[in-house]
């Protein structure tokens, strides 16, 4: 199908950009990033926005730089800077793992990091991402600025703490340090679909046992989070396969997992179980 | 509401000077006011990938961009791949590989590879493979356009 008609407005700058949301947020305004989900919502028809308002022209958001010990994410970064490591060591790899499960390489010319978060699909990569590395997300309109921690960002299926005059002008990943070791693995049955379950497991190493686990469930609850009981079944165990069983039977039993007409809410408890191990395990090879 | 915008589209070298709606999609103005059918339309929501178009050296769904957003830019559609009568490598290659059937899907695959084996000439197999799965192809069972599109990438290394 066709998107319905709107009025189309192209800001060249942030302060232009939240000065024309405000104004056209009461009239369903919106903003258009990459496009790769809202314009295919349009075509449905579930989506009507009166305006629209293109940043892709704006100077400044397509910015990705390391800030300290953060990388910065500007709006119109897309999902394909991450293609080839965008910083040294693990992390730069880790994403580069990661955004290959994120549709395919012509939408990820497209779309962008920032758009998946606004987005807010339960089987969102980067939602994933920014959940279990504590990301942050940076709101910006003309009341002024505020900065909102990615697990208060992201409030459910499709829904964000951005307030409907709010430009989110970046994402900030904190840079772990340098020992930390990565797993993702994820679950779907076409290439290049969204995930059915998906599992970011990290951790560093101290004197031979684990330390600062993080595990992060996607796809499976309404929104991704940390599973704070599989962390603690792996906090200061030697890895291996005894820990990892332990954190992958404690994250299969915290989650409590959605139900679609091909997938089973036992079906994504299994998916869980097995991901976290690999993820786990991957992360230790 | 309606107001429409002057934007002129560069395709395969030739401007285009035209007046649209917002709400039309590229893929639908490159079709419809600019006359090139080669692009052609399956779904409209970006999971097909027969509407694939190279954007600024960038191959993406047109039917995913409005073409209000493409003011100035270059684009290339299947239009231009050949030179005068002489098809491109790749092509050739789908021909010499029976690489389709119905052809519906065979512009958006030239395209996707076309973007991106001049982006990447040295592309590994499994990546290929990998980006292949882009776009979807009811006939041929995708074992030809794999061959086909990993011929012509040798082929093209080799010039
Ligand atoms: C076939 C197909 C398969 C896909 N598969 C996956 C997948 O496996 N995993 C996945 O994660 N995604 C997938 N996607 C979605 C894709 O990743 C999108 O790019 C992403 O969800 C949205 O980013 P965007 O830049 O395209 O945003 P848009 O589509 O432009 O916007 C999405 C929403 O976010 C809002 N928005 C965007 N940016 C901002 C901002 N900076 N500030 C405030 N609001 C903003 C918009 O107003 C809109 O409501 C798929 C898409 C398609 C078409
Ligand atoms: S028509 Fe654009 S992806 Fe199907
Ligand atoms: S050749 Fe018929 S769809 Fe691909």
């Amino acid at each position: 199908m066709k998107p319905a008609a709107f009025e189309y407005h192209a800001p060249k700058t942030i302060a232009e950009a939240v000065a024309l949301l405000a104004e056209v947020a009461p009239d369903d305004g919106r903003i258009l990033a990459g496009g790769q989900s809202l314009v295919p919502t349009m075509a449905f028809r579930l989506a009507r926005p009166a305006h629209l308002v293109d940043i892709n022209g704006v100077d400044g958001l397509d910015r990705l730089y390391l800030d300290g010990n953060e990388l910065s994410i500007g709006a119109c970064v897309r999902h394909a800077a991450f293609h080839r490591p965008v910083v040294d060591g693990r992390l730069g790899l880790l994403l580069s793992s990661i955004v290959r499960h994120i549709a395919h390489y012509p939408i990820r010319q497209r779309g962008t990091f920032c758009g998946s978060l606004a987005q807010a699909d339960p089987a969102s990569e980067w939602c994933l991402t920014a959940v279990t590395l504590d990301g942050t997300m940076t709101a910006k309109s003309v009341r002024g600025s505020r900065t909102i921690g990615a697990q208060d960002f992201i409030e459910g299926i499709m829904t964000t703490a951005l307030a409907d005059d709010e430009l989110l002008t970046e994402a900030r990943l904190p840079i772990p340090p340098d020992d930390t070791r990565f797993g993702f693995c994820e679950f779907n049955r076409i290439a290049g679909g969204f995930a059915v379950a998906m599992v970011l497991a990290a951790y560093g190493l101290k004197d031979g046992v684990i330390t600062r686990p993080r595990l992060g469930v996607g796809g499976v609850e309404e929104r991704p989070r940390r599973i704070p009981e599989a962390e603690q079944a792996l906090e200061g165990r030697s890895p291996g396969a005894q820990a990892f069983r332990a954190a992958s039977a404690a994250a299969a039993g915290a989650v409590d997992p959605m139900e679609d007409i091909n997938t089973s809410a036992d079906y994504r408890r299994d998916l869980v179980a097995t991901l976290t191990l690999r993820a786990l395990e991957s992360a230790w090879s | 509401m309606n107001g429409k915008h002057d934007i002129t589209l560069t395709i395969n070298g030739q401007a285009y000077a035209i007046r649209v709606e917002a709400r039309r999609t590229l893929a639908d103005v490159i079709r419809e006011e600019c006359g090139q059918t080669g692009t052609h339309l399956g779904c409209e929501h970006g999971v097909c990938g027969t509407c694939t178009v190279i954007v600024d050296g960038a191959p993406v769904r047109s039917c995913l961009m409005f073409a209000v957003q493409c003011d100035g830019a270059k684009i290339r559609t299947v239009e231009g791949l050949a030179d005068g009568e002489e098809p491109h490598p790749l092509q050739r290659a789908f021909m010499e590989h029976h690489a389709l059937q119905c052809g519906f899907c065979t512009p958006g695959f030239l395209m996707l590879a076309v973007g991106v084996l001049e982006r990447e000439p040295d592309i590994g197999d499994e990546d290929l493979l990998d980006i292949l799965s882009s776009n979807l192809c009811r006939c041929t069972g995708y074992a030809n356009i794999v061959k086909a599109v990993r011929a012509a990438a040798a082929q093209m290394r080799r010039r």
